[in-house]
């Protein structure tokens, strides 16, 4: 079973081997003579007004949690989808209760106005 | 010679194959895209290196291998260092599932076009389009640039709330499949193509996956003329390149997935497997070059209204009628 893995094992490897060649290679071909201007972070031609690491909009965290509750959903939707033939309608009516249960949550979330971006 | 290292060699022999077709693929992609765009308002695109442009690919490796390569002072080195890599290897090792084209019999041995056929395979694929998200976020918010991050963060955001509609567009496939394995999808789809069999979604899926490309209409991570390249700003030389490369092996990627999951693989009259199979992915791509010709770029409020209040509810909803409908025609 676990030998189906070694050709992906096989391919991290070349894709790794890969990505580490062409950079050194880079680093050897092409110039290097950093200086302070240069290596200071990209201001459109300004001296550096305010960090990066400065506050972002709580939207980002929102989507973020809502995120982990649908994916877990859909990574809990999948082994049913495959067996749902054999499940019938019972399996069908468990996860539409299921899937309701989530609706209704996501529901509330909207008329919360958790989704609006304005 | 023992029967191991027979399989031994034809599995590296497929790889190294496989690897400079998709780097191969990838190059000419770019250059096709530039070419194609450049039609499309009016101009020639690239035409000075080698007859209509061709060397171009060529002599893009080498500018980016000349250039140099810095790491900014401010950035999380070791981060910095990864992010890219990261970015390129998730991009390449998703193709080890796709398969490609019937099997072919060599020296009486049965040869699968596909690196290996996992049994998990559309997991294999959802999961690693999820660790993809780590090398753009990980490269924007290592660069400590605001530009980077903004990109990063937007493009996070957008990556994951695209990913829940693409992935609920794929149970359906795998409920009219009854497999997880992409060989066994592309077979189930013998007569008739999973596009017209749910064609909701194949829609929700294309969108979802020109999302996924960060191309426009949904290019926000790296809109250009406001965040100057967005997550890749700080980066430079082949570092650079490696994003790039992930971005098109990504384009190729999903072009493959589309095919495999909705346009029916390799099927098809006349010609051989591959060649059907290489001609969709092709058109697919086509496409994607085509609606970045069209269309204007998404405000991020757009974006989020579109990807979580339409196109989420909508999938739900397809993966409930197409259960639905299938247990009523089983009976």
């Amino acid at each position: 079973m676990l030998e189906n893995y070694l050709p992906i094992l096989v391919l991290v490897g070349i894709a790794f081997a890969f990505a580490v060649a062409v950079v050194i290679l880079s680093r050897l071909v092409g110039p290097n003579k950093p200086n302070d201007i240069k290596l200071a972070p990209y201001e459109c031609g300004m001296p550096l007004l305010s960090s990066a690491r400065d506050r972002f909009s709580i939207k980002f965290y929102i989507v973020a949690v809502t995120f982990i509750v649908f994916d877990i959903e859909v990574a809990f939707l999948y082994p049913w989808a495959v067996v749902f033939k054999q499940l019938g309608w019972y399996g069908a009516v468990t996860m539409g209760i299921f899937l309701f249960v989530l609706i209704v949550g996501f529901v509330y979330e909207w008329k919360k106005g958790a989704l609006e971006w304005e | 010679m023992p029967e191991w290292l027979i399989i031994g060699l034809l599995i590296v022999a497929k790889l190294g194959l496989i690897f400079m077709v998709l780097l191969t693929l990838a190059a000419y992609l770019v250059l096709a895209e530039r070419k194609i765009l450049g039609r499309m308002q009016l101009r020639p695109g690239p035409n000075r290196v080698g007859p209509f442009g061709l060397m171009q690919p060529l002599a893009d490796v080498i500018k980016l291998l000349t250039k140099e390569d810095f790491i900014p002072a401010r950035a999380d080195k070791w981060l910095f260092i990864l992010a890219p890599g990261l970015a390129a290897v998730t991009a390449l090792l998703t193709f080890a599932v796709v398969p490609f084209g019937p099997p072919l019999t060599l020296f009486g041995h049965q040869v699968p076009l596909v690196v290996c056929d996992l049994n998990i395979g559309v997991l294999f694929f959802l999961g690693l389009s999820s660790l993809a998200v780590y090398g753009m976020t990980l490269g924007g918010w290592a660069s400590n640039s605001k530009y980077s991050l903004m990109g990063a963060i937007r493009g996070l955001s957008q990556l994951i709330s695209y990913e829940l509609s693409m992935g609920l567009a794929l149970v359906p496939v795998v409920m009219l499949a009854r497999s997880f394995s992409l060989t066994d999808i592309v077979m189930a789809q013998a007569d008739v193509p999973f596009a017209l069999v749910n064609p909701l979604a194949f829609l929700i899926f294309l969108i979802s996956a020109v999302a996924e490309s960060k191309r426009i209409p949904f290019d926000l991570p790296e809109a250009e003329n406001e965040l100057v390249g967005g997550f890749h700003t700080e980066y430079s030389g082949m570092r650079f390149g490696l994003f790039f490369v992930g971005e098109y092996i990504n384009l190729i990627i999903l072009g493959s997935m589309l095919t495999v999951f909705f346009l029916g693989g390799w099927m098809g009259p006349f010609l051989p497997g591959v060649v059907w199979f290489s001609i969709k992915v092709l058109f697919v791509c086509f496409f994607f070059i085509w609606v970045r010709g069209t269309m204007p770029r998404l405000r991020y409020d757009q974006l989020m209204h579109f990807g979580w209040k339409i196109l989420l509810p909508l999938s739900l909803l397809n993966v409930l009628l197409t259960g639905a409908l299938l247990l009523w025609r089983q009976g």
